[in-house]
């Protein structure tokens, strides 16, 4: 398999060869930063248009298709007139939480960016708290949103918001157990070593029954966690005309817009990573033409294309259940999916226990 | 063992506050070449609240049903308690027998926890 970070510690011993530790450092940690915000505003660029194109073919039209060759270019001519357009100043509004929400969005989705296993030595920030840390940072998410509907002094913001509130964090509750559920089976909370765990055979295989569970769980509430799909209803704009961020407008509103398409890679990327083996190839025991012949497509295609794959199960449903209502939305949390991922802990546990994972 | 240090930076510190200033940097330029590029004009309509063109009636800052606090205390506690379950998912081979007990004590309250709030009717929506 290629090791990516062949390539990073060639530009390391290239800098270190040209001047001093600490400015070495420094230039990397500049080159970090760029190759992020690059990858970042590409990936969300990239999503719009995936997400477009999605939704005509599911609703039979052909959707973006006039800027560019195929659309392609669409979703940049929106950014750019996003860009262009107004941010309108507002005479009632709480001006500092206003202008801080954006920033606390675009934080969490940042930070949660950073962790993912992109491909073979090819990975920001491997702490060996890695799972825990990105939990802890996408809820940073939930206070950007809060701000933003509390601080426009607006009703249908403020209704959006808490609606949102009360939803994200009662997801979070099923995303944290489900991950605990493979971090009892995988025995590391280290990104890099959850990936290396897979090596021999993904998880989904591995831990069978409470593996698939788990992973059931984590799509649905991964999609109520970036407000989508049939969890659409903080922003449900037959209501609340556009939820949370209704007051903001031109580029302050677009970080939101941003920020909720990557959330949606970071959610399937961090289901790639659980259940998929995040950039491991697909490797089956005993099969080892098979496992030679996958260790020649590249970790990183690996990676963005699962992650890609399960966004595409995500948009899906958008366009498959109706929206529900915030009692049904609360009650398939605390009374259906919180008891039976308890249930999957403790089938996991026995299943660690008696050693009949594979 | 792979290797995963990027650079072989060996502080994650470091790496997590570049992160940090890479997300408040993207936010930072996209206002600024807004400000740069985007017209400017004045009406005194315009910094009125977004609420389907009718004038706005009452404080919006106002309060807001119980429920929303009851979801979030309810958040609270069992949030507290999955954090504690991570030490041990990751430990659990090691612990043994002795992890596995108490554990299964603490995993039984937060269940009662569950239970309690179940029948109490908390997890109703009034």
């Amino acid at each position: 398999m290629q090791d990516l970070s062949v390539i990073t510690e060639w530009i390391h011993s290239f800098l270190s060869s040209l001047m001093p530790g600490w400015l070495t450092t420094t230039v990397e940690c500049l080159l970090i930063g760029v190759g992020l915000l690059l990858v970042y505003a590409l990936l969300a660029l990239f999503y719009i248009y995936y997400e477009r194109k999605l939704c005509a073919a599911f609703q039979c039209r052909l959707g973006p298709n006039r800027v560019g060759p195929m659309g392609l270019l669409q979703s940049f001519a929106d950014m750019f007139k996003m860009l262009i357009k107004e941010i309108i100043h507002l005479n009632h509004i709480d001006r500092f939480l206003f202008a801080l929400a954006p920033y606390l969005v675009i934080l969490a989705s940042m930070l949660a960016f950073a962790v993912l296993p992109w491909g073979n030595g090819l990975q920001v920030i491997d702490f060996n708290i890695g799972i825990f840390f990105l939990l802890a940072v996408s809820s940073i998410g939930v206070l950007g949103i809060l701000l933003a509907g509390w601080s426009s002094n607006n009703k249908f913001t403020l209704i959006g918001s808490l609606r949102s509130g009360a939803q994200m964090v009662s997801y979070e509750l099923s995303i944290g157990l489900s991950v605990i559920t493979i971090v009892c089976l995988a025995g590391t909370m280290s990104v890099g070593g959850i990936v290396e765990q897979q090596a021999d055979l993904w998880f989904i295989f591995k831990g069978h029954v409470p593996a698939v569970i788990a992973f059931i769980i984590y799509m649905i509430a991964g999609t109520a966690e970036t407000n989508r799909g049939p969890f659409d209803l903080p922003e449900a704009e037959s209501e609340l005309t556009a939820g949370y961020h209704t007051e903001y407008s031109g580029i302050h509103f677009g970080f939101f817009y941003l920020a909720e398409y990557l959330n949606l890679f970071i959610v399937s990327g961090v289901a790639s990573l659980l259940f998929f083996g995040g950039w491991m190839p697909l490797h089956i025991p005993g099969w080892e033409p098979f496992n030679v012949i996958m260790n020649y497509i590249p970790s990183v295609v690996w990676f963005i294309g699962k992650a890609i794959a399960l966004s595409f199960i995500i948009i899906w449903f958008k366009w498959t259940f109706p929206r529900l209502r915030i009692d049904q939305l609360l009650a398939l949390e605390w009374k259906y999916l919180l008891p039976i991922n308890l249930v999957n802990l403790v089938l996991m546990v026995l299943i660690i226990i008696f050693g009949w994972h594979f | 063992m792979i290797s995963s240090a990027i650079f072989g930076i060996e502080n994650n510190g470091v790496l997590a506050i570049t992160a940090l200033i890479t997300g408040v940097a993207l936010v930072g330029l996209a206002l600024w070449i807004a400000k740069l590029i985007s017209p400017r004009s004045f009406n005194p309509q315009k910094g009125e609240a977004y609420e389907c063109g009718i004038p706005t009636r009452g404080e919006s800052m106002s309060q807001f049903k119980v429920g929303y606090y009851l979801f979030a205390i309810l958040f609270l506690m069992f949030d507290v308690e999955t954090v504690f379950l991570f030490p041990w998912a990751v430990r659990m081979r090691e612990l043994g027998v002795n992890g596995l007990l108490s554990i299964a004590v603490f995993f039984g309250i937060l269940v009662l926890g569950l239970v309690y709030a179940w029948r109490k009717g908390a997890l109703e929506w009034k």
